[in-house]
């Protein structure tokens, strides 16, 4: 049975092989080569952002902005909508005079939940793209992946990567100058 | 991210080219400025309260502009921007025409009794405008005027000499010292500005308060300058600075495009939902007029010309790389702005003002003019700081 919020991945005995690259200009061009010889399940690992890596790993451009956009624009309907529902449909009261239908005073609060909605979007967004939370993953077993967090940057190739073979791969990888090349379990 | 060593630029691979498009930008001017002046004088001739008041429209539209650019060059150096640097001296060029505004703003000087309701003989029976003499009155106006364009142009030309300076020297001192003093300048600006707003277009209705004015006119030359700032940009990079003025230059322009226009938006909302919500007679009055008659179609037409289209049509990346599609948003933006310009100044002037011919007339003669000499700068001087310390950061700048 799959525990809550794990790497959800196919069964296997192995999860794959993870490079370690001691710069960042290593892993940069490592990246480039190992787009370039066509894997399409892997990843890199750093401890904090690298400059255009997204470019050398060929990544698709995020669809974040339009997930933000489409949020915001529902915020923002909805925070008019609602003020419109109150003030002129449900609980009509005349204030200072003014019409029941004032809608320059229903902007700040159109613009607000705009903000609001626009702002949950991105970060949940963002965690429903990364498949966030997720409290563990295969690549846990290997120790020296602690340090991708403090000081050395990463390559894993999965092993159902339909290119993955476990010999000619770890050579590509150590072609590519990685300083260690390990297999790591899947469970 | 690249690994190159850092690139360097030599003064004579970024000078105009002969035969370059913008280097027409002088014989431009003075064209124009003839035929505007041509047109003054055969529309404006019986109207001279007409011809003022278009002055003043053309005046404060170019005015924005260059104080826009001098904004932008004194925040480039208060913040250290590094993205910013080969774009730095298209900022200096037009800020350094601001001494030409002194020339340029004698008609208005002349035309002080029919533009300014305080200046009028009937203001000396009114109790309000009694009130405010003090500070309302031709002498101090006159030199209220006089401080803010000596200021400026002290400042723009202050830095544009430092930094064609630092073409020769290289010396990094330089960069510090602008640095340090463009604190206090942007604080100095800011303030001569927003009184200049106050005096120049403000008191145009002299009972009118708004106490977020001067911002509200910021926002205006800022935005504009940026879509002109565009404009130049896409136009170098077809000739001498196509590998300078990168795709990601135009990105960042267009998005500070994009970032003010919302400003704009905010600031000018703002304004108005104080009035409208406070409704006060003294306050109100100013969108009164501004939403009857034919003014209203302007207004309305503000709210989605300068906020909603071009908020849209800038979001996308893939507008602002594209140096056509960033032109179209820039030439929308220039022109809305000065459909605001248009909309501060004109109605608050009165009825009957208000002349296509010669509106289209100040346009030229005042832009020909600040055309001509904004043209000669960028002719006669290289157009990118050559030497300045962070033009390597500039010229690698990637936004990934």
């Amino acid at each position: 049975m799959r525990l809550p919020m794990t790497a959800e991945l196919p069964a296997g005995a192995h999860y794959g092989l993870l490079a370690e690259f001691d710069t960042t200009k290593e892993l940069y061009h490592a990246c480039e080569k190992v787009r370039d010889a066509g894997y399409t399940r892997w990843d890199a690992h750093t401890p904090f952002p690298v400059h255009g890596l997204d470019r050398a790993m060929g990544l698709k451009r995020s669809p974040m902005p339009f997930i933000v956009l489409v949020m915001a624009l529902l915020g923002g309907a909805g925070g008019f909508g609602l003020q419109y529902w109150v003030h002129s449909v449900e609980y009509p009261l005349t204030i200072s005079g003014k019409p029941h239908f004032t809608w320059p005073a229903f902007v700040p609060i159109t613009f607000e939940l705009a903000v609001l909605f626009g702002a949950l979007g991105a970060v949940f967004g963002m965690f429903a793209l990364n498949q966030l939370p997720m409290h563990w993953h295969p690549l846990f077993f290997s120790e020296r992946f602690e340090r991708a967090t403090n000081d050395l940057f990463f390559i894993s190739i999965e092993s159902w990567d339909p290119k993955f073979d476990p010999v000619a791969t770890r050579r590509f990888l150590e072609g590519l100058g990685a300083r260690q090349v390990e297999l790591v379990q899947s469970s | 991210m690249s690994h190159q060593a850092p690139r360097t630029l030599t003064a004579e691979s970024v000078m105009l080219p002969e035969g370059h498009r913008l280097r027409r930008l002088p014989m431009l001017g003075a064209a124009a400025t003839i035929v505007g002046i041509g047109l003054l004088t055969v529309f404006g001739a019986a109207h001279p309260a007409k011809v003022y008041a278009a002055w003043l429209v053309a005046f404060l539209f170019f005015l924005s502009l260059a104080l826009g650019a001098l904004y932008f060059v004194l925040i480039h150096y208060a913040v250290q921007a590094g993205w910013s640097v080969v774009l730095r001296r298209l900022g200096e060029n037009l800020a350094s025409t601001l001494p030409v505004f002194a020339l340029l703003f004698v008609p208005v000087l002349l035309g002080m009794g029919d533009l300014f309701p305080w200046a009028r003989p009937e203001a000396a029976g009114d109790h309000l405008m009694q009130w405010k003499a003090p500070f309302l009155n031709r002498n101090f106006f006159l030199l209220r005027a006089a401080i803010y364009l000596v200021v400026w142009s002290a400042l723009a030309l202050g830095y544009a000499r430092a930094s064609r300076a630092q073409d020769a020297t290289g010396d990094v001192g330089i960069s510090k010292r602008l640095r340090r003093f463009a604190g206090p300048a942007i604080l100095i600006l800011a303030i001569t500005q927003t009184f200049a707003a106050i005096d120049w277009v403000m008191s145009l209705s002299p009972r009118w308060y708004s106490t977020v004015f001067g911002v509200y006119f910021f926002a205006g030359c800022y935005v504009s300058w940026f879509a002109l700032l565009a404009l130049l940009a896409t136009a170098l990079r077809r000739g001498p600075l196509k590998d300078v003025i990168t795709v990601e230059h135009l990105h960042d322009v267009g998005r500070l495009v994009f970032a003010f226009v919302c400003f704009w938006a905010y600031i000018a909302f703002s304004q108005y939902f104080l009035i409208w919500y406070g409704n006060l007679p003294e306050e109100t009055f100013w969108y009164h007029l501004r939403l009857q008659g034919r003014w209203q179609a302007l207004s309305a037409f503000l709210a989605v010309g300068h906020f909603v289209i071009p908020f849209f049509f800038l979001m996308g990346r893939t507008v602002k790389r594209r140096g056509p599609w960033l032109t179209i948003g820039a030439i929308w933006v220039l022109t809305v702005h000065f459909l605001d310009i248009t909309w501060l100044v004109l109605p608050s002037i009165g009825q009957g003002y208000f002349s296509s011919a010669i509106l289209a007339g100040a346009v030229l003669a005042v832009g020909g003019i600040v055309t001509m000499v904004f043209g000669r700068r960028l002719a006669g001087r290289p157009l990118v700081p050559i030497r300045d310390p962070r033009l390597a950061e500039s010229l690698a700048l990637d936004n990934a």
